[in-house]
């Protein structure tokens, strides 16, 4: 809790042996010694039982669909693109997409917004109720956002905005608010006060503190949290399941489960759709995952 | 990240808000200062007592009434009666015990493959971005995605988890994965710890930086084993990243809904054998709209991780001291 903030990528460096050959070795978990060889085996097998299944999906995506079932190699015995364009085409499978990739943006730049504002009274502010406050949004990690399922709907219904975009945003930003105020809250706290305090004596006002000082230095945690939130809302089911009910206002995960009832053996296009309905998820951790280490153990976690 | 000369570090420490020239003295100046945090605070607080507090309550008052979703119709009120057909329904009954099951078998999974991987990958290794990124994306996957894969590997009609449970057994007949109660929920605990993972492993990667490297040479240099070694000095230090994980993960095994729905195609399994919680309160809302006692049954639920989220930071609090 009480480390100070570094920048991204610095937050392993104090493993880091000492440049050169024959430097002696920092002492690890794995022992003294490094133990190179077994620990890049065991990895290697972990990396293909983690992407294995994927792979397969890849791969079965190219392949012609009359000769999906019961194929067992990993490489397409009849490569083909048509299962890309049959996904795309029907099913209205795009506007699904951009469904997904409008509500999943939208609720990340919201959530992030509002988070930021509140962990920074969390962490900078002494207060009346401030620890209360803060539990009451916390008490809600310990209840899963699917067990409200029932009261969201009717409070949706009231509002008006059932089988709408926008009331899906609504639910999923309340939903991932409490965790990235929680996160952000111990990320804000680890910032030397001092820099607010020169940046506040040439006059700056509380929310340009925030946004011109502390967002741009946590943007290692606000970039973690964003791919959890992004990954979460995209690929949503049960709640989007329920509010959702006008095909052209599906998500994807609901186009995908309606793709497998309409064409119940169309197994090449629904792979293609699936490959279509990761990529996004992965290039955004892809691109995040190398603050993942430092936003961890600096958001409060250690 | 900050733009040269931005901050003025150069500035003495000491200088506090109070000495600025621009400090505001008056009682409006006071009060708007007072009045800041909560000002923060508001958006947030607004939004997540409408989306999210309102709905506790609100479900709580449903699960009192017979309640209908149907204009014009009535609502009786029924008292506990919801509650006391909770405790006699039989598929509460087997949902509760899929449930509990799926939450023993796959928590502990999770949690010890994520942080043997993790001990694997925490000092430096050769490629150890990729390998990182490898063992996490599973998680960013999407399950109804993960969950059709998984049911094709596992299809009865030439999948490739049959052809490996025919080479290993010497019986050609294909095995109905998805279609028996047990084997269906084999399938169901394979997913999803092969799916979770990777968020523990990640924590865990964490947590284990903070391990103190020095501490660990000098308890080997002791004598101590390596099984001592990690009860006193490793599993001490990463006590926070623990709770924190294992009451993410049972909170989550919980609320369990989409690897269930997609695997048995919403239907929970012949006779509702692989029934789960959320699925069956799902269906007793939307398929049947007895929108009462599905939240009733919500509400019971929520109690219980309640009382189990609070009781387990307590006994982890206490077994720090």
């Amino acid at each position: 809790m009480s480390m100070t903030a570094t920048g991204p990528g610095t937050g392993r460096g104090r493993t880091k042996p000492p440049a050169g050959r024959g430097a002696p070795h920092q002492p690890g978990l794995w022992g003294t010694r490094p133990k190179n060889a077994l620990r890049l085996l065991i990895a290697l097998a972990l990396a293909l039982l983690s992407l294995g299944p994927l792979m397969y999906m890849v791969s079965l995506s190219f392949q012609d669909n009359g000769y999906i079932l019961g194929n067992t190699s990993l490489i397409p015995t009849h490569p083909t693109t048509s299962n890309y364009e049959q996904a795309w085409t029907e099913n209205s499978f795009g506007h699904y997409f951009f469904n997904s990739i409008y509500v999943s943006l939208v609720t990340v730049a919201i959530v992030v917004v509002l988070a930021s504002m509140a962990a920074f009274a969390f962490a900078r502010y002494k207060f009346p109720m401030r620890e209360a406050i803060f539990y009451f949004f916390l008490a809600s990690l310990a209840i899963p956002n699917l067990l409200l399922l029932i009261p969201q709907y009717l409070l949706m219904d009231r509002l008006h905005l059932l089988d709408s975009l926008e009331g899906l945003i609504c639910l999923y930003v309340s939903s991932n608010l409490p965790f990235m105020i929680f996160f952000l809250r111990g990320f804000f706290s680890s910032i030397p006060r001092e820099y607010e305090e020169a940046f506040r004596l040439d006059g700056a006002s509380t929310l340009k503190v925030l946004s011109r000082l502390i967002v741009p230095l946590s943007l290692p945690a606000i970039a973690l949290v964003s791919m959890f939130t992004f990954s979460a809302a995209f690929d949503e089911f049960p709640i989007a399941l329920t509010i959702l009910n006008t095909p052209s206002n599906f998500t994807l995960p609901i186009g995908l489960a309606d793709f497998i009832g309409e064409h119940t053996l169309a197994w090449g296009p629904f792979f293609a759709a699936s490959v279509i309905a990761t990529v996004p998820v992965v290039v955004v951790f892809l691109v995040t995952q190398r603050w993942a280490r430092s936003g961890i153990s600096l958001g409060g976690l250690r | 990240m900050i733009a040269p000369g931005t901050l003025r570090e150069g500035r003495p420490a000491s200088v506090t808000l109070g000495a600025s020239p621009r400090r505001q003295t008056n009682r409006s100046g006071r009060a708007r200062k007072a009045a800041t945090p909560y000002l923060l605070l508001l958006p947030a607080l607004l939004v997540y007592c409408v989306f999210t507090v309102y709905p506790v309550f609100k479900q709580f008052e449903i699960s009192f009434f017979n309640w209908h979703i149907f204009p014009g119709a009535s609502n009786p009120f029924v008292g506990w009666s919801n509650y006391t057909k909770a405790f006699h329904d039989p598929i509460v009954r087997t949902a509760v015990r899929n449930v509990l099951l799926y939450t023993a078998i796959t928590v502990p999974a999770q949690m010890a493959i994520g942080l043997f991987a993790a001990s694997v990958l925490t000092d430096r290794l050769p490629g150890s971005l990729f390998w990182r990124a490898a063992i996490y994306i599973p998680v960013v996957t999407s399950y109804v995605v993960v969950s059709w894969v998984f049911s094709y590997i596992f299809s009865s009609e030439g999948g490739i988890a049959n052809a490996v449970a025919g080479f290993f057994s010497g019986h050609t007949e294909a095995i109905n994965w998805t279609g028996q109660t047990w084997t269906a929920m084999a399938v169901i605990w394979i997913l999803t710890v092969w799916k979770g993972i990777g968020w523990s492993f990640i924590i865990f990667l964490a947590a284990l930086d903070g391990v103190p490297r020095d501490l660990l040479e000098s308890a080997r240099i002791d004598g101590a084993s390596e099984p001592r070694v990690w009860r006193h000095v490793v599993i001490p230090s990463i006590r926070a990243a623990i709770t924190f994980v294992l009451v993410l993960l049972v909170i989550g095994a919980m609320q369990a809904f989409t690897q269930f729905y997609e695997i048995t195609r919403g239907l929970g399994g012949p006779y509702n054998s692989t029934q789960n919680f959320m699925m069956y309160m799902y269906q007793q809302a939307f398929s049947f709209f007895n929108f009462g006692y599905a939240a009733a049954l919500a509400s019971l639920l929520a109690l219980v991780l309640f009382g189990f989220s609070w009781a387990e930071i307590r006994v982890l609090r206490q077994a720090d001291l």
